[in-house]
Order: C-alpha cells, then sequence, then structure tokens
C-alpha cells in the first residue's frame, strides 16, 4: 500500500511543479463549450436542450487530450521502466497515477462545468445533475483512458491512434452522462443514470488498473 | 486412423501448408451457399406485403450484422489465447479475421441505410441496432489501426490482443447503454426487431447465407493468414525453400 | 543465485541471440561485451523481466523470476535512461526512486549519499539545473543506499569523468566483497576486482 501514497505524492508533486498543463485542458474545454453556440445560433430552446449533451462531448474530449501527459513523460525519462520493476502491484502504481491524472485534468472540468451550464440556460437543478455526472463519468474517461494511453506509447501518431482506440470506449459514459442532465430535466429523475453511472466507476476501478498494467508491460518491452 | 497431433499444426510452418489445403474446400462451400441462399431470397421467398421487394435485403444484411458480431467475438478468443499462451499462430489468426470483420460490420451499415431509404424515407436513423453497429465497426478500425501502427510484431500482436479483450468487454455495456438510450430518445416506434413475423423460407435463405458467409470467412481469414506467416516468416529456411520451389 | 538457461531474444523478426547460459553466485561479476546493437541491452532488460524471452528460462535461487516480488526485492537495475524528474530535485528523486523500488531512505542517508557522490550543495536543484554527469551521478546515488544484492547496469558511467569512475569502481568493488551480484555493460576499460569474474561476449 506503501507504494500507493509513494505515486501519489510524487504525481502531484509533479503536477504542482507544472500548473500550466492543468490550466491548458481546462481552457480547451472552455473554448470547445463555447464554440457550439457560435455554430448552431443563440437560440434559448436549442442551447437548453443541447447544452448536456455539448458540455460532456467536450469533456470527453478534453480528458482524451489530455491523456497523453500520463504515461509519456515517465516513458521518455525512464521512470516508467523503474515502476514496471517495483516489486509492489503496477495495477496500484498505474490507479495511483491515474487518479492524479484525473484530480488535474478531470476534477477542474467538473468545476467548471456549472458555469458553462449556466452559457447553455441550464436550470438549477440541472446544474446539480450535471456536476453529479461528471463527477462520477470522468474518473472512468481517465481510467479506461489510461488503457490507450498505455497501448499507444512511443507510437507516431499516438495521439490520434489514442482517440480512436478510446473513443468509442467513452461512449456508454456519454449516453448516460448527458442522458442523466436530460431526465432530470424532463422530469424523470436521474437516480437511475446516475446509478449506472456509479456502476460503471466501480467496473472501471477494478477491471481498468490491471488491463492498463498488462499494456504497460507490453508497451515497455 | 491415425492420431493428429495438434501442436504441430500450432506451428506457423506446418500450419501453412494445412491452411493451403483447407481453403479450397471452404472457399467451394461457401460458393454453394451462397448460391442457394440468394436463390432462396430471391426466387423462392414471396414479396413482402408490406414492404414489397425491398426487404430482400435483408438477406444480406442481417447475415452481414451477425457475422461482424461473431467475428469480434472470435477474435477476442484468439487473441486471448495468445495473450496466455503466448502463441503466435492464434494472434495471426485474430489479425487475419479483423479485415473480414469491419468489411461486415460495413456491409451491415451500408444495405442497413439501403433498407432505411424505402422504408423510413432517410437513409439513416439513429436505431439501437444500427448505432451499435456503427460503434462496433468503429471497434474493429481502433483495432486495425493499433496493429498496423507497431512495427515490432510481437508487441503489436500483444498490443492489439489486449485491446481486442477491452472491446469485447465493452460490447454489451455498449449495446445496452445504446439501447436504453434509444429507448429513452425515440420510443422506439420503428425497429428492426418489429420487422413482420418471418416466413419460414425468409428464415432458412438467411440462414444459407449466413453459412456462406461463415465459409467465407474462413476461406478469406486462411488466405490471409498464409500471407501473414509468411511475411512473419521470410528470413527462415523453409520460406525460402518454398520461394525457390516455387520458382523451379 | 542467478541462473539463466538457453535465452533467446527476438528483436522485430531479427534472432538477436540464442542459448545463451548463465549463472551467478554470491561475489560473482559478470561483464557482457559487444558492439552496439549486438543484444547487450535486451539480454540485460530481459534478466530484470522487462523483455519475455522466446525460449529459455531465469530462475532466481531456483524459482522462476516472472512476478517474483522476492526477486524485485533484490534487484536494482538502471538502463541508459536516468529515471530522473527534471522538475523534482536530486534528493526529491532519489527518495522517491527508493520509494518506489520499496524502501525507504531518510533525509539524513540520502545527504551523505549525495555528498560521497560529490553532488553536496546541489542537492536541493532541480534535476533540470544539473549536468548531464551530475543527473547520472543521482540515479547512481541509488547504489550507495540499496541494500539489493544483484545489480543489474547498463552502461553505468556513461557521462561520468574519471573521479566518479574510480568513485564507482570502489563502489562496485564493495558490493561484490560482500557477497552482491552484478551484471554490467560498459564501453569503457574497467578493470574491477571480484573473486568470481566472468565475460560474455556477443558479436552481431
Amino acid at each position: 500500500m506503501s507504494i500507493l501514497v509513494w505515486v501519489l505524492r510524487r504525481d502531484m508533486m509533479l503536477a504542482m511543479r507544472r500548473k500550466s498543463d492543468v490550466l491548458t485542458t481546462l481552457f480547451f474545454f472552455v473554448i470547445m463549450v463555447s464554440l457550439f453556440p457560435l455554430g448552431v445560433g443563440p437560440e434559448r430552446e436549442l442551447l437548453k436542450a443541447i447544452g448536456p449533451g455539448v458540455v460532456w462531448v467536450a469533456a470527453l474530449l478534453a480528458s482524451m487530450l489530455s491523456l497523453g501527459r500520463l504515461f509519456s513523460a515517465d516513458y521518455s525519462d525512464g521512470t516508467l521502466e523503474q515502476m514496471l520493476l517495483c516489486p509492489e502491484s503496477l495495477s496500484l502504481i498505474v490507479l495511483g497515477k491515474t487518479f492524479v491524472h484525473w484530480m488535474t485534468s478531470g476534477l477542474p472540468l467538473v468545476l467548471m462545468a456549472p458555469l458553462l451550464g449556466l452559457q447553455f440556460g441550464l436550470s438549477g437543478q440541472a446544474l446539480w445533475v450535471l456536476l453529479a455526472s461528471l463527477l462520477l463519468g470522468t474518473p472512468v474517461l481517465s481510467l479506461v483512458g489510461a488503457i490507450g494511453a498505455s497501448l499507444t506509447l512511443g507510437l507516431r501518431g499516438g495521439g490520434v491512434l489514442v482517440s480512436l482506440l478510446v473513443l468509442p470506449l467513452y461512449i456508454p459514459v456519454l449516453i448516460f452522462g448527458a442522458g442523466a442532465v436530460d431526465a432530470s430535466t424532463s422530469g424523470l429523475g436521474a437516480e437511475g443514470h446516475l446509478s449506472v453511472l456509479g456502476a460503471l466507476l466501480v467496473l472501471a476501478l477494478l477491471a481498468t488498473p490491471k488491463a492498463s498494467a498488462a499494456a504497460l508491460r507490453i508497451s515497455l518491452e | 486412423m491415425g492420431k493428429i497431433n495438434w501442436y504441430k499444426y500450432a506451428s506457423p510452418a506446418s500450419f501453412y501448408g494445412l491452411a493451403g489445403k483447407m481453403i479450397p474446400g471452404f472457399a467451394a462451400l461457401s460458393i454453394v451457399f451462397f448460391v442457394v441462399g440468394l436463390y432462396i431470397g430471391f426466387f423462392v421467398a414471396p414479396t413482402d406485403a408490406q414492404q414489397g421487394e425491398a426487404y430482400r435485403i435483408i438477406f444480406i444484411h442481417v447475415p452481414a450484422a451477425w457475422m461482424s458480431m461473431f467475428i469480434y467475438i472470435v477474435m477476442a478468443v484468439y487473441s486471448g489465447i495468445g495473450l496466455a499462451f503466448n502463441t503466435r499462430l492464434s494472434a495471426m489468426m485474430a489479425q487475419a479475421l479483423a479485415p473480414t470483420g469491419a468489411l461486415f460490420a460495413f456491409i451491415a451499415l451500408f444495405t442497413g441505410s439501403f433498407w432505411g431509404k424505402p422504408m423510413w424515407g432517410t437513409w439513416w436513423v439513429w436505431d439501437a441496432r444500427l448505432t451499435s453497429q456503427l460503434i462496433l465497426f468503429f471497434l474493429y478500425v481502433g483495432y486495425i489501426s493499433l496493429q498496423a501502427a507497431i512495427d515490432d510484431p510481437r508487441r503489436s500482436d500483444r498490443a492489439s490482443a489486449l485491446i481486442a479483450l477491452v472491446g469485447v468487454i465493452n460490447v454489451p455495456i455498449i449495446y445496452f447503454s445504446v439501447k436504453w438510450w434509444n429507448t429513452l430518445h425515440q420510443g422506439a416506434s420503428i425497429s428492426f426487431t418489429k420487422a413482420p413475423t418471418m416466413a419460414y423460407t425468409m428464415l432458412a435463405g438467411m440462414l444459407f447465407m449466413a453459412i456462406a458467409c461463415w465459409m467465407y470467412t474462413i476461406a478469406v481469414a486462411l488466405y490471409r493468414v498464409r500471407l501473414i506467416i509468411l511475411e512473419r516468416e521470410r528470413h527462415s529456411i523453409w520460406v525460402s525453400e518454398l520461394l525457390t520451389e516455387g520458382l523451379r | 543465485m542467478l541462473e539463466a538457461t538457453r535465452l533467446e531474444c527476438m528483436r522485430g523478426d531479427r534472432l538477436l541471440f540464442s542459448g545463451v547460459d548463465l549463472r551467478i553466485e554470491p561475489g560473482g561479476l559478470l561483464h557482457v561485451r559487444g558492439p552496439n546493437g549486438s543484444g547487450k541491452s535486451s539480454l540485460l532488460r530481459m534478466l530484470c523481466g522487462l523483455v519475455l524471452p522466446e525460449a529459455g528460462e531465469i530462475l532466481w535461487n531456483g524459482k522462476p523470476t516472472r512476478n517474483s516480488e522476492d526477486y524485485h526485492r533484490s534487484l536494482t537495475y538502471m538502463g541508459h535512461s536516468n529515471g530522473i524528474k527534471e522538475e523534482l530535485s536530486g534528493l526529491e528523486n532519489l527518495r522517491i526512486n527508493c520509494g518506489l523500488a520499496g524502501f525507504e531512505v531518510g533525509e539524513e542517508e540520502a545527504l551523505s549519499a549525495f555528498e560521497r557522490m560529490g553532488l553536496e550543495g546541489r542537492e536541493h536543484l532541480p534535476a533540470k539545473v544539473l549536468s548531464q554527469g551530475q543527473r547520472r551521478r543521482v540515479m547512481l546515488a541509488r547504489l550507495l543506499v540499496a541494500e539489493t544484492p544483484l545489480w543489474i547496469l547498463d552502461e553505468p558511467l556513461v557521462a561520468l569523468d574519471t573521479d566518479a569512475i574510480g568513485l564507482m569502481r570502489s563502489l562496485f568493488e564493495l558490493h561484490l566483497e560482500k557477497g552482491g551480484m552484478m551484471i554490467l555493460t560498459t564501453h569503457q576499460e574497467l578493470e574491477i576486482a571480484a573473486r568470481n569474474a566472468q565475460e560474455i561476449r556477443f558479436s552481431t
């Protein structure tokens, strides 16, 4: 277990010293969402209808773009190799790294999302549901994305490739995330969607670190 | 009858020969079943009361959709075997199947939209099945591009095997979520499942077509795996012997 | 004791080496020599478990090394890359790398290791302002505090000056004297006194 503490400490320290990375992802998210009203027109009802979906799709893309940071620096300076030789479980290391990655790329989006929701005229309750759905959903994106990031380590065109691998796997999260907000605005209640998102999170927590660890071993051979 | 030594055929060199012997058989079977299936589909099966002649496209559409699903599962099984036992041949089989799977997924999408036009007056509906089919096609594309992006054959085998396994675990989750999404947004007024009760001859035609597709898949996959084996083993002695024999 | 039998390694579709046998007992030194690209690094990475052998097996005290926690606790591997984070200070790098390798190093112990490596006064500088040789020293400082019996070192002396090379030599000799084991590649001529020194020579 102490290995998890070491990884968390290390990656938090590194993230604190590279604060600009956090801001880049966040601003990508903000700009991306703000483009939609310019593209479809400022009609209030339309924006209200597409708002949750737009915020969610932008979160998906932002989280995917930040995946490159997850392992590539450690890969190129050789620290990832040392982690593979660690006597304790590699899955635990992956879990720790993914958690910090989510803290620095997912969590800022979650906190920013209600503000963007306001631009789309979402009601107070819808904003809360949006926040909750992103809070449950974005960790799943980081966890699943970690598999893609580790498989594409060091490949040419890795960034585009990772999107081909990972985006189809993100679809369930997108459906239930955006669906939760829709369900709550149409009066159906978001509990069903949110509990599915919770289940997906548990499943991802259990299964993906092992898969990412296996992928890292394959990629570093 | 002598006992067959299965381990012998797990080595690419001997499988190369075996595959070569099997291809003509499967190819012939596939042609026979295609002819029978198409004959039933076009001449025996009655014209549908509601949909007229246009419905006949399901004789291609449905088997293609089945196959795209089956092939992904078979690929995942081969990938799992390859990862667990470090057998090169199973990884090659998985890779040989992928393009055919993608082709069937594409055919299913294409014919689905052709069926949609006369039925619903639009080329594309976000129906649960078509949408899942589209995502399955994306999964194939991801698998193929990952495998193509890695030059080292061993890493490529193992990495693409892993993504196939991750994909196959996700397929039911994706299918379930797309269905949920569909019922929520459309009330499922139109769906492929609600096709009129199928006549016995229609079912028979589809079954024949499905078997034909199976045979075609096996023949093509074996052909492709032979090419992969040759490419991978091009430095080995048996391949150079084979090539000089071929020239003679 | 580390033992390997009939190791075979493929890179792409090229056979790098096959039929490599080796056996190292406490106090033993194995020097792997050969030109660039002959498979030295691959052999070392294979012995660590980073590369799966195409054929053959590797045993640590009679048991397979694959997924063996005991083996990984006994092993220190250093490869071509320094494994140093540029944003962290030398001291942080050392303590974190040790933590990830499964043992804790106190501040005092780490500082004295830095002093012996000739890095005093630079402990708290971020690694990005250190020179290549100094970064190498930060990495090698781990050998001073690690108590692992088996060292696998791939070109450890690259970028080091003569003083540092002399220091490393005495460190290697001390390790072997205490019953440690070492597998090494270098391009420098380095005489290391050892009770039991062997050599593997690769050719292309």
